[in-house]
């Protein structure tokens, strides 16, 4: 996710004007990232997932109603 | 024609909406969390759709329009990375912990995270206050809508009023499930129908490549960042996605959610679903400016309604700007949920009043408060001359400065009721200040450098709420149990 957050900096990209595809150069650079940004979090939820959270937690705890403290 | 296309839409909408109350289990939790049942496919249609507001359509092909290809780095592949970033590290653990204690609104969560009235009221105020802009958004998108199909026969007064009566409409008899369902169905037409703008308008204009060279003669400065934005503006974009870790509508979604597991598929198709709607939207107001070139900020935001209206015909334009429609409604609808439910709970509730009420009473006293704040945004709606992209950076801005709160609030054991109020005032003292300062600047950065506010309200932010933490008492042990425990 950090390596990602830092390539989000397209400096060579800054001035190129080219049509890649039809597409500006910059925008095809930034769907990529955009497709990058799914594989690393289909690898987050498939690889680190917190299984702690999928413990189905107990039933909610009665609020006080209004009660302010 | 178009019209008639557009108020099928809205009763098809309302059927939707209304629709879903069959399965209305008549308890509060049903009504404000659709009993937290929601399921994995409507999760992600609602998560994206209630994310991906007018702002995503109308704003960003508005500011294409002004600024060229740098719009897309600036918001949709900064948001591909951090939204679902932001959902994976704080919206499972906040779903975790709403599902165990019984939370509807975040302020609930901070009151108890940090055994303040205070904190919470604090916050009360600045969401309900920074939700304004929002629902403004969705508001004048709607009015530009209705104003621009129908060439100014209907003005946009009346655009406004519509959509805030249509929404009012399905989510005060729908609830969250009503929402979900409406928000569901809406994403899947905005989705469809924005590529099928992009494919209409390149068809017509001979494909993408000639289109695209046709920009490239005419407006080449649009297809590179350079000239456009500063480096330092890319970089402090970065921080404007924080926000959807403190949007009050997306925290009530995501306590819908049935298991944390439902997570995974928003978590990881939420990049690809917003290259799918930024795309066309940033393609087709670049392309604007080749065709309507020199229109003022606030006339841009109509920029695809104007394409739609030059190049799809009769039906085909009423079915394309029902689809700008639903980017209007879809934010909407949650955050004026939202507000109802944080009025209900975080005020009345929270403070007795409705031991002096039936449950009608009180029912009518949440409408009431929500009818208050969509009457100021109308009003507010009828003298704005913004930008949309603009209104939602100021809001995107203020949300993302309190998200330190939260993240410490999960993570930072050591972090204190003094160490929050603190960064809560801070951001209102330094958006405010930054906001005036600002004025209709559309370019305004901080010294003219290009280092949007973002970055120092959230690092302000975050460095009151250490300083200050760090000089108060730590929070007693039984709290930290109670919230670091399983979450």
């Amino acid at each position: 996710v950090l390596a990602l957050f830092l390539l989000h900096d397209d400096s060579w990209l800054w001035s190129d004007r080219r049509l890649v595809m039809g597409l500006p150069a910059g925008m095809i650079y930034h769907l990529a990232y955009c497709l990058a940004a799914t594989a690393v979090m289909a690898l987050l939820v498939l690889r680190f997932w917190p299984q702690h959270l999928e413990v189905e937690p107990e039933p909610a705890e009665p609020r006080e109603p209004g009660g302010s403290r | 024609v178009i019209l008639g296309v557009l108020a099928l839409y809205i009763v098809l909408v309302l059927v939707i909406g209304l629709a879903s109350h069959k399965l209305f289990r008549g308890t509060g939790e049903d009504f404000f969390v659709a009993t937290r049942t929601i399921g994995p496919f409507v999760l992600l249609m609602s998560l994206f759709g209630t994310n991906m507001t007018a702002f995503a359509l109308l704003g960003a092909s508005g500011e294409a329009y002004r600024t060229g290809i740098a719009v897309f780095g600036l918001m949709a592949s900064s948001s591909a990375l951090i939204i679902p970033a932001v959902f994976y590290f704080v919206g499972t653990r906040l779903w975790s912990l709403g599902k165990r204690y019984g939370y509807v609104t975040q302020v609930q969560f901070f009151r108890e995270r940090y055994g303040s009235d205070t904190l919470g009221l604090l916050l009360f105020v600045a969401l309900v206050c920074l939700l304004i802009p929002y629902v403004l958004i969705g508001m004048i998108a709607g009015g530009i809508t209705v104003a621009q199909v129908t060439d100014g026969a209907v003005p946009e007064w009346v655009g406004n009023l519509v959509i805030c009566l249509v929404v009012f409409i399905y989510v005060y008899y729908g609830g969250m499930r009503g929402t979900a369902w409406v928000n569901t169905f809406q994403t899947a037409l905005f989705m469809v129908f924005g590529a099928l703008t992009l494919a209409v308008v390149l068809h017509r204009m001979g494909g993408l490549e000639a289109a695209m060279t046709r920009v490239a003669e005419v407006r080449p400065d649009l297809l590179a960042s350079a000239g456009k934005i500063r480096r330092l503006e890319l970089l402090s974009y970065m921080f404007i996605p924080l926000s959807a870790g403190m949007f009050p509508h997306l925290f009530i979604h995501w306590l819908t959610a049935q298991r944390a597991a439902y997570f995974r598929y928003t978590i990881s198709l939420y990049p690809v679903c917003i290259a799918f709607v930024w795309v066309p939207s940033v393609l087709l107001g670049i392309i604007a400016a080749a065709d309507f070139p020199g229109l003022p900020p606030a006339a841009a935001n109509s920029v695809i309604l104007r394409l739609i209206t030059l190049h799809a015909p009769g039906i085909l334009a009423g079915l394309l700007a029902a689809g700008v429609f639903s980017t209007c409604m879809n934010s909407l609808d949650s955050q004026v949920l939202a507000l109802g439910t944080m009025f209900t709970h975080d005020i009345v509730r929270h403070y007795g009043l409705h031991d002096r009420m039936t449950e009608k009473q009180e029912l009518l006293v949440g409408r009431l408060f929500v009818s208050l704040i969509l009457a100021i945004t109308f009003g507010l709606s009828l003298v704005t001359a913004r930008s949309i992209f603009k209104l939602g950076i100021w809001t995107f801005t203020g949300f993302a400065s309190l998200f330190p709160i939260v993240v410490a609030a999960l993570f930072w054991k050591r972090s204190t009721r003094q160490g929050a109020i603190a960064s809560v005032v801070t951001v209102a003292v330094l958006w405010t200040w930054f906001f005036l300062r600002a004025g209709n600047d559309p370019d305004y950065s901080v010294g003219g450098t290009g280092l949007m506010p973002v970055a120092v309200t959230l690092a302000a932010s975050t460095a009151a709420l250490c300083i200050v933490s760090l000089m108060t008492r730590p929070p007693d042990q039984a709290v930290l149990d109670r919230f670091f425990e399983r979450a």
